[in-house]
């Protein structure tokens, strides 16, 4: 055991010789892996504000039931205890046209504008969500609930969420792709480096194997190179997203704020680093592998 | 220690480097293989060595048939043999100290032991001083000395030399048959193919002649 810690302490040695060795050369090469690496860590981390920001309002469909503005509150009572009741509601939610007002009033930009009306020009709503939540269903709610008295307008608020929910799916899956190709990208700059490192190790590997090396033996050194670049290379690609976050941040908050919106890039939390880490050392590894299939032959 | 049975070694498209060859060498002893350039002394070399292996008969080293030797089991046969090749195969990136301690590196050895046992063979070959030197640095003399040390650091009961004096001034190449035989003389079996058998007075000597053994 002591002795096989001790080759692989030898050969992770030998690879960071080989690595450091031509530093100009490796850190251009690093530099390659991790803008490859970096973009979809980066969309992962833009989606994640985007699902933030949908997470804000909720992807189940509900009904947003506005009152006449000059509806009594017994009238709102009224329409409260039908909603309760019917079979198709499975909650409903009372908002009182006072609560939007303060609501509305504590928003930046809204306050002086509001002040400035002469009386509150919100209803009362209802959102209710329903037990069948299909298209369908909701559409025909929807219309039982415009006949009813005093509603003046019903909207089924969830679209947009739901639009975007499809449109991050589709971001999501592009993004795999995306990761796909570019960890493909990796593989096979790893295996052009680790060809490159075969054939200037040529002689070294010929005679390793006349002195008794095993394939293990001579392969494990290049096999750590492969591991370094790959996890060099995800070390590149975390430090350029966190300098990105940190160089966007304050624009974006900027801009955010303008629009009333909760979109803010969150750096990756240490779980997503480990695994850029993790996927990155290992891609690494397997172009080092492919390339030593390849090229290394057999003594 | 050896024993060829009925050898024949032949290379596509056809041509025989050995034919038939027998002979036997027991241990400790020395053994020259002598001949013209083609007349199959590397290739016989290379057949003990476990680089090739014999188109036909047997080559048995210690009791071991080489031709049954299972591939994941050659590069632990070849670290009990220690090999000089004619061009040395140095390493011109490391140490001579570097350089020596690559077979034991290969074996597992641990560090510290690695180093005295380093140590040791650059001062039985002379280079105690160089440990530090390049190959570039040393002399034609000096790297086949070098080369000798990396064949015996790992205290191998057989020493294979290919021309080990090639390329060499009568003085330095007299300097490295001198320490040949002094690893001979401590009980280290010595097979060596070369030219100069006159460096070699009263060793055994095998002439081979286009593969085979001259009259």
């Amino acid at each position: 055991m002591k002795a096989w810690l001790v080759h692989h302490g030898r050969s992770a040695s030998l690879a960071w010789r080989r690595l450091t060795a031509t530093p100009v050369n490796s850190l251009l090469s690093l530099l390659a892996i991790g803008i490859a690496l970096a973009l979809p860590a980066g969309g992962q981390m833009l989606l994640s504000g985007i699902r933030d920001l949908a997470g804000n309002s909720t992807a189940t469909p509900r009904i947003s039931v506005f009152m006449n503005i000059a509806a009594e509150r017994a009238v709102a009572d009224n329409i409260r205890s039908r909603l309760e009741r019917h079979a198709g509601v499975r909650q409903a939610g009372f908002l009182p046209r006072e609560e939007t007002l303060a609501r509305m009033k504590s928003s930046p930009g809204l306050r002086d504008v509001i002040d400035a009306l002469a009386a509150n020009p919100f209803p009362d709503a209802f959102v209710v969500s329903a037990r069948d939540e299909s298209p369908e269903s909701m559409e025909r709610l929807a219309d039982e609930f415009r006949k009813w008295p005093q509603v003046e307008h019903v909207q089924l608020d969830s679209a947009w969420v739901r639009r975007l929910d499809a449109l991050l799916k589709l971001g999501r899956t592009a993004l795999m792709l995306f990761a796909g190709l570019l960890g493909g990208g990796l593989i096979a700059i790893t295996f052009g480096i680790i060809r490159m490192q075969v054939l200037t190790q040529r002689a070294e590997i010929e005679v390793s194997r006349l002195l008794g090396a095993t394939e293990a033996f001579i392969r494990r050194p290049f096999l750590y190179h492969g591991l370094l670049l790959g996890v060099g290379g995800g070390v590149m690609a975390w430090l350029l997203v966190i300098g990105t976050t940190l160089w966007l941040r304050a624009p974006l908050a900027e801009l955010a704020g303008l629009y009333d919106l909760n979109l803010a890039l969150h750096p990756l939390s240490a779980s997503d680093s480990a695994l850029l880490l993790a996927c990155a050392g290992c891609l690494g590894w397997l172009g080092a592998l492919f390339s030593l299939r390849q090229n290394l032959g057999q003594g | 220690m050896i024993r060829f049975d009925r050898v024949s070694k032949r290379y596509p498209p056809g041509v025989d480097a050995l034919s038939n060859l027998s002979f036997d060498l027991d241990e400790a002893q020395m053994l020259l293989i002598g001949g013209h350039s083609g007349a199959g002394k590397s290739t016989l070399l290379k057949l003990v060595a476990g680089v090739e292996t014999a188109t036909s008969g047997s080559v048995l080293v210690g009791g071991q048939n080489l031709g049954g030797l299972a591939r994941a089991a050659l590069p632990y046969y070849r670290r009990r043999i220690g090999m000089v090749f004619q061009d040395q195969k140095l390493l011109f990136d490391r140490s001579a100290f570097e350089n020596v301690l690559l077979p034991l590196s290969i074996s597992g050895f641990p560090v510290r032991e690695s180093a005295s046992r380093v140590r040791a063979a650059l001062d039985k070959v002379g280079l105690g001083k160089r440990e530090k030197a390049l190959p570039i640095m040393l002399s034609g003399g000096e790297q086949q000395r070098l080369a000798i040390a990396r064949a015996v650091v790992g205290r191998p009961d057989l020493l294979l030399a290919d021309e080990p004096t090639a390329h060499l001034d009568q003085d330095t190449a007299a300097d490295v048959v001198r320490i040949l035989l002094e690893f001979n003389r401590v009980g280290v079996t010595l097979l060596v193919a070369t030219y100069a058998h006159e460096l070699f007075p009263g060793a055994r000597r095998l002439q081979l002649d286009h593969g085979r053994l001259a009259a």
